[in-house]
Formats: C-alpha cells, structure tokens, sequence
C-alpha cells in the first residue's frame, strides 16, 4: 500500500511530506496516485518506537498475552518492535525456541517481534545456555529477565562469551540474598510499617557496580534493565565516565512516574520486580534519561492474569503493563517538563533501543530509502487511561484512572497501518 | 422548643418520694420483710430508683438489701436495626439463685425491655420470684406483662411522650407528659 | 467501624470504647453460664491461614459466649493449597452468607485485600508482619486492668512502655505502636539494629540498643518472641548472646520496677528473650493478657456485629 502523510512536524521541528511506497519513504512527488492521504497538521512524526524489554506470554502463559494481543498493544503504543524476553514457557534458552518465537511473531504481529535469549539455560543462573547458537538464528539481545545473573563467574564468561556474536547481557539487577524471593516492597518506612519484605536499593546497585567492572575487564556490552535507584544512575554515569566499557542502561515508564506510597492499599498492580521506589529516586532516573546515562525507556510490559494477582501482595505475580502508555508517561514526566526534546524521545525510544538491540532497520530516520517504520504524535490530546480499553488480554494496568498524555495518531510499521485512532 | 411549651406536669419531687415510699412497703409487705429481696435496677434510670428504694427499706427495716444493676441492651429485639448501641453496666451484688428479685425501671410501656430483663436474669441465675416496680404504668403493651408495684397508672396516647427526670442524672426529680410537637 | 483492620484505624473515642466494653465482657466471663444473646443467629468464620491455637481459641470462645455461629476453617488442606487465588477462596465463603471473617494469614496485607472483596466484615486476626490489632487491644487492656491494681492512674497519656525483641518481623509491635500513639503511651523499641523495621524513627517512638538502661524507667516491659531461626538469618549470632544483651534474665528481673507490668503476647521462648523468673514474677501480666484476650474480642465482635452492622 501507499501512504501520504502531509504537513508532519518531524523531530528536529523542520516540516515536512512524508510519503511511503513498497514499505519505505520515497520522495513525496513519486508518491503514487492512488496513495492515502493523511493530514498531519500539528503533529509529530517519530520513526517507529522500538522496545527492548517486552513481556508476550507466548508461548506458555496465553491467557495472559499473545504475540497478537501483545503486539497489537504495541501498535497501539506507537512501537513497531518489540524485543521478547524468553520467560516464556518453554524459555527461550534454545535455538529452535528462538526461532518459534520470532515465527510467532511474523505470523500474528502488528510490529516486529525479535527474541531475547537466556543466558543461562532454563534461565536458573547456573549453565550458559546455548547463545551462540541463539545468535546464529539472529539473537543479539541475553537476558535471565525475572532473574538476575547472580554468579560472578557466570556474568564474567557470558560477557566474554558473547563479544565475537556482538551480543549484550542484559542483567536483571537483583541480589538474591539481599533481595530474596519474597521481597516486594521497597525497603523504606513504607516497607517496614507495611510489614513487607524489604528491597533494598542496594540490591540493585551493587549488582549493577559489579557487573559494570566485568564489563570493563571483559569487553563484553552490558545492559542494566528497569533502574529504579539513584545508587544505580551513579554507578552507571561513573562507568560511562571511565569510557572503557560498553554500558547501556534502561528505565521503565513506572519507575520514571510511580512512587512507592502506591503500594500502600496492598494494591497488587503496583506489585512490580524492582518496586515502585520513592521520590528522590523517580528524580534520579528521571535525570538520568535526560542527561543520557540512562539510554533507553524499556516497558517491561508484563501482562498477567487477573488470577495470577489476586493473591497475597508478597504472592502474586510482579509486574505491570506498558506499552500502551510508555510514550504518555515519557510526555508527562520528561517532554512536558522540558527535560527532553522531540529528538531526545526519538532517540530514548527508537535509535537507542535499535542500536543496543543490533536492530539495524528499526529506529532509522524519516529519510527517502529508509523503511517506513513512523509513528505521529498529537503532543496535546490527554485522556483518562481505562484499563478496559486495552488492546493487551490483562488489565494489570497502574494507570487506570490516570489523567495522560494520550498521543498516538497513526502506526506504520513498513509501510502498513497497524493503528490508527 | 414547642415540646417544652405543651408538657404537662405530673409529679414534682414530693410525689415522687412518696409514691417511692409506698412501693418501698409494697415490696416488704409483698415478701414479708426485706429476706432474701435483690434489687435490680435496670439501666439507665431504674438503677437510682433502685438505690432510692434500697435505702428507703433500709430506713424503715434497718436491713441493708443488695442492690444491683441490670443492662439488657444485647437482649433488645431490635438491637439489629439501629447502630451498635454501647454496652451498659451489669452489677450483680449477690448470687441470685432462690432469691426474690425486684425489677425496677421507671415507665413500664410495651413491656419490651422487662422481656429482655427477664432474658437477662435467666442468664445470670434462677431466682426463687422475679418482682417488677415502675414508677409509672401508661399502658399500650405489647407483651403479657404485668408490673406488681405501680406508683402512678398513667393512661397515655402512644404518640404522646413521658418524661422521667431524676436528680441523680437529669438533676431534679419530676415527671411530666408532652404533646409531639407539630413539624419536629 | 465496619472492619479492624489495623490498630491505627481506631480513634480515641473508639479504642477506649472497645476496652470499656471489654469489661463489661470480662465480667461475662466469670459467670457461671457465660452466654451473651447479642450475636445469636450471627455467622462468624474464623479463617487461618497459619496457624495459631491461641488466637484461633480465644476469637472462637469470644464468638460463642456470644451466641454467634462460629466456624473455624484452617487454611492448610483447604482449597488455598490447591492454587486458588486468595480472592476465590474469600468470595467462595462470602457466598455462603457469612456476617464476619476472622483471618489469621502469613502474609502482610492479605487481611485487608480481603476487606475489599467481600460483603462480610473483616477482623484481622494477625497479617504476616504487619498488624495484629485485637492483640494490642488486649495488650492495653491488660496494662489498664495493672495500672488500676497497682494504684497508679488508669490513664495512658505519659505511660511508658518498652516493647523489645524481634520487632523487624513482630506483627505485634506494629498494632501496639498505633494503638499507642491514640492511647497517649511513650513507647520506646528496644532490639539489636538488625531486627528494627526499615523507618522506624519516623514511628514517633524511641529507638534503644541499651536494655539495662530503659528498664528502670518502664512502667509495662513487653517482651516479643525472638525464633530461633532468625539465627539464620545472620539476625543476631546465638540465643546466648541474644539473651546477654535483650533478654529478661532473672539478674536483669531487679531492674524492673515492682510496680511495672511484665508482658509477654506469646508464645514464650523461655530461657531465650524471658526467663522463667520473670514469666513468673509477682508482676508478670502474661495470664491477664490471655484472659483478657476473650473479652476483648467479644468487644471487638460485638461492635462489629452487634448492630445492623455486618455482611452488606
């Protein structure tokens, strides 16, 4: 199909015609005859967001999400890839698992769906798994997501292992005995009058100082997920500031806007692994993603049934979902408070995530001969969020009721519309 | 208030004494003598007329005879149908078995409340007879009890209201009867 | 008051009216037939989790004497092992026409996520680590009925009360700081630095690690129990060393005043954080407070259920 998108404002402000011919941008006088036409007066064009931390369920937790229910969230949320962390059930520990998920995707997706590997088999810490194999099906992206890579010596040889394959570990910062299975709740006054076991801060930070070392003595590239401290932002601007390793780091929507007192009704949708944390660290990572220590916004999108949290606060399921509001969140908290420009959001929520992910046809500019991956953003339209109205099968939603951003105009992901208000 | 303005007055404090007085003799002539008599007043206001006759037999006998309280609010029929009432005291001053027990209260009305007394007592112990003294009688009973000891008959209209003052809670003693106030 | 579910709950009014009515309660208790009608025709079940004899027994006791319909499920070979949600298991009773949940659980909040889905009232019997607001009652309750017997002013307002132990994972320290802090009590914690709550200097209590110096000005000592597998948890070293520096050894015993309480909310690790002397001095309160537990909780029932109160 053919597309005419005219009068969009791009990021750097200049305004211009966009068309798409054959899934990419062709100059606007080659645009065929019978091309929709699309006004996009007072809005903003981005190149197609790209996720690097997404939860699709699929297979093994259908119920909760699918690549098709998933995805199309993520259309809806201005993405046209998402990288899929492999807590899947079967993991994604193995070449053929990779593979199935990455078909799934091209079957039922609304955006490119691109595996993420183990990095230890059945994703349990103690064996590599096989990433070099994983890397030939085209994986570039290791994570034990859900899990931290505990083992000192583990993290060390999955560094060094990957460096001929280009891939990055991405860690899941969490001590195991300083923030046990149990932990729930950010350790502060709010956790001990709860009664709720504690995560502390540091359990996050020290594992986060560790591996930054490793990274630096192996030459591996390392990826610290969801930061959600400001001991966490230190440590990772002081590694970038040694210039010798290759360090990303990544910040959710809810750690950038949600604080700790949410969890105070037990409330088990604001139960997310790392917690919700308080002020002075929503204002560190929020400084952090706007001085560029911290790269990247991931979702963590993590659809789950309602059953799965309707259990005790310490028992039910951690996690929260994403994808619709990441780009209302990062207009709240970053855009509409002059901490980030357009062409920061582009690069925070596109390039960034593409170039860590070795995704090299995502998060490319609004260029002739580029493929057409866009998103057009109204920068003034709010609404109230309403869980129900959700393209994702969970409700999980932790701003139901919120007063956002409601951006989103119209996806294109190569050249098709995968959303369109 | 216009409930002030129609009460009509029934007794002042000198009635009250003496009508207390007769049923203080009532009870002693009905027992012969103060032997094995319990007085219990039920809360709020039976519990002072109670103390009055306590000491009024002990004025004319020389006998001190116990004399307790009873609070029947969670044997009311209606506890249901309103907000959790508070829990008044229940003084039980000697056991009650093979004792003769004189209720006292201060209007005997539907007779719900010595009903629930009743219930009450049966809790606590089995006395030898259970005796009722009121004040006033007005009348309109809705259950089959009668008092032994009446100061005052009083025939009432149901819509009309008795008031029982006493000095020990109200700060004066007297008895009056009010219209309902049109509008209130 | 439609749930108890946290001590903080309750204001002033409502926490002295509780423990007035408790002793109308505890005089029911020393009748021969200990039967009040205030409950009758009303269903109580009384849902734990985890278990626990004494509370379980004494909201039972508390339940019957008041005529109420008591069922005790446990939650152990129920359907809570079989996977269903927390929610199913509730809202499957609460169908059934129950009036009040009493619920025991393990973990911190449950009670309260409960509140919100069912129709019946709540009364939190002890959630995990958070709250446990009947035992504070009747923690007061039994500091009221000492104060009283020893001749001092029956009033809370300037008492003080040192409450040591395992406080990082004690429930009951928790209710009993709320419950406190509406009372008028100056509640000072005592414990090593590892076994405090994260924040709690901002409980509007004092924090102390010197036992020998607080318990001379105390007037109620309560000691909590400290499990042995905390040692574990890299906690405290051994019980020997817990014992020398927080425990109520019979030599620590003459530091207590004569004239203060000793409590204990149970159950007692002998020889760990109390010794034997002083579970059974002359002014250990520790069999007042399990006595006073029933009336309180007949209290607490009837509050609750007494009216037109209960399942909506």
């Amino acid at each position: 199909m053919s597309l005419v998108i005219t009068g969009a404002t791009l990021a750097d402000g200049t305004v211009a015609d966009l068309a798409v011919a054959d899934g990419v941008f062709v100059p606007a006088a080659d645009a065929p005859a019978g091309a929709e036409r699309f006004d996009a007066a007072g809005l903003i064009a981005l190149p197609g967001l790209v996720d690097l931390h997404t939860h699709l369920r699929e297979p093994g937790h259908e119920d909760a999400e699918t690549v098709e229910s998933g995805t199309r969230a993520a259309a809806r949320g201005g993405f046209t890839a998402v990288f899929a962390m492999p807590n899947l059930d079967p993991a994604t520990d193995t070449a053929e698992a990779a593979a199935y998920v990455a078909e799934l995707g091209r079957r039922d997706g609304h955006c490119e769906v691109v595996p993420i590997g183990a990095v230890t088999k059945g994703r349990d810490g103690v064996e590599l798994a096989e990433l070099g194999l994983m890397a030939g099906q085209g994986v570039r992206v290791f994570s034990d997501d859900g899990a931290c890579v505990h083992d000192s010596l583990i993290m060390r040889r999955a560094l060094t292992y990957l460096r001929p394959f280009d891939g990055v570990v991405a860690q899941h910062a969490q001590d195991p005995r300083l923030a046990g299975p149990g932990a729930c709740c950010h350790e502060s006054e709010i956790s001990g009058r709860l009664g709720l076991p504690g995560w502390p801060t540091v359990a996050e930070s020290t594992i986060i100082a560790r591996d930054v070392q490793l990274a630096e003595f192996t030459g591996g590239r390392y990826h610290a997920c969801h930061l959600s401290t400001a001991e966490s932002v230190e440590v990772i601007r002081w590694a970038k500031a040694r210039g010798k390793a290759d360090v990303t780091a990544e910040v959710t929507p809810h750690h950038l806007l949600l604080d700790t007192p949410h969890v105070e009704s037990f409330d088990t949708t604001y139960k997310v692994n790392p917690p919700l944390r308080t002020s002075e660290h929503l204002e560190a990572v929020r400084e952090g993603l706007a001085d560029g220590t911290i790269d990247i916004v991931g979702t963590d999108h993590a659809p789950h049934t309602q059953q799965d949290k309707d259990h005790p606060f310490d028992v039910a399921s951690p996690g929260m979902l994403g994808l619709e509001e990441a780009l209302a969140v990062v207009m709240e908290v970053m855009v509409n408070t002059g901490r980030l420009d357009w062409t920061g959001v582009a690069d925070r929520m596109s390039v960034a995530p593409a170039r860590i992910g070795r995704l090299r046809h995502q998060g490319r500019p609004l260029a002739v001969g580029e493929p057409a991956h866009l998103v057009l953003v109204d920068p003034s339209r709010r609404s109230t969020v309403d869980k129900h109205r959700s393209a994702s099968k969970a409700r999980n939603n932790p701003y139901h009721g919120l007063d956002l951003p409601d951006p989103v105009e119209l996806t294109v992901w190569g050249g098709r519309i995968t959303f369109r208000r | 208030m216009s409930a002030e303005s129609t009460a009509r007055l029934i007794w002042d404090g000198n009635d009250m004494f003496r009508a207390l007085k007769r049923i203080a003799h009532q009870v002693l002539e009905a027992n012969r003598g103060p032997e094995r008599l319990v007085l219990l007043g039920i809360q709020t206001r039976g519990v002072p007329l109670a103390a009055r006759l306590g000491a009024l037999i002990a004025e004319s006998e020389g006998v001190d005879v116990p004399v307790g309280e009873l609070d029947i609010t969670m044997y009311r029929d209606d506890l249901r149908s309103q907000p959790t009432r508070a829990v008044g005291r229940t003084r039980i001053p000697v056991a009650l078995d093979d004792r003769t027990v004189v209720l006292v209260d201060d209007v005997l009305y539907s007779g719900r409340t010595i009903a629930a007394a009743m219930d009450a007592l049966s809790d606590i112990g089995r006395p030898r007879a259970v005796r009722l003294a009121v004040l006033i009688d007005r009348g309109h009973r809705e259950l089959p009890i009668q008092a032994d000891h009446v100061g005052k008959d009083l025939p009432t209209r149901s819509e009309e209201h008795v008031r029982v003052a006493l000095t020990e809670i109200d700060g004066e003693d007297l008895i009056s009867i009010s219209q309902p106030s049109k509008g209130a | 008051m439609r749930h108890l579910l946290s001590a903080g709950d309750l204001s002033h009014r409502e926490a002295l009216s509780l423990l007035d009515m408790a002793e109308e309660m505890h005089e029911v208790q020393r009748r021969p037939i200990k039967k009040l009608p205030a409950l009758r025709g009303r269903t109580i079940v009384n849902m734990f989790f985890e278990d626990s004899t004494r509370t379980r027994t004494s909201f039972e006791i508390a339940g019957k004497w008041m005529s109420a319909d008591t069922i005790n499920v446990s939650g152990k070979g129920s359907s809570v092992s079989k996977g269903e949600s927390l929610r199913d298991t509730m809202l499957t009773l609460d169908a059934m026409g129950v009036d009040c949940f009493v619920i025991r659980h393990a973990s911190s909040g449950a009670v309260a996520q409960t509140a919100n889905w069912v129709r019946a009232c709540v009364v939190n019997a002890g959630d995990g680590q958070h709250e446990h607001p009947t035992q504070a009652l009747l923690d007061a309750y039994a500091m009221r009925q000492h104060f009283r017997a020893s001749g001092v002013r029956e009033a809370f307002e300037g008492k003080r009360i040192a409450i040591v132990g395992d406080l990082l994972h004690s429930r009951v320290v928790r209710s009993n700081v709320l419950l406190q802090r509406t009372l008028g009590g100056q509640v000072t914690l005592v414990a090593p630095p590892t076994l405090l709550p994260a924040g709690v200097e901002s409980w509007g209590v004092t924090v102390s690690h010197d036992l020998d110096a607080v318990l001379p000005q105390a007037d109620v000592v309560m000691m909590l129990r400290v499990q042995r597998e905390r040692m574990a948890g890299g906690f405290f070293p051994t019980a020997r060393e817990y014992s020398a520096g927080y425990g109520l050894t019979a030599e620590r015993l003459a530091r207590v005043r004569p004239d203060a309480a000793i409590m204990h909310p149970g159950p007692m690790n002998r020889g760990v954080e109390i010794s034997s002397e002083a579970a059974d001095a002359a002014n250990s309160r520790v069999l007042e407070q399990v006595s006073a537990g029933v009336a309180v909780r007949m209290s607490v029932l009837y509050h609750l259920l007494g009216g037109e109160g209960g399942a909506r």
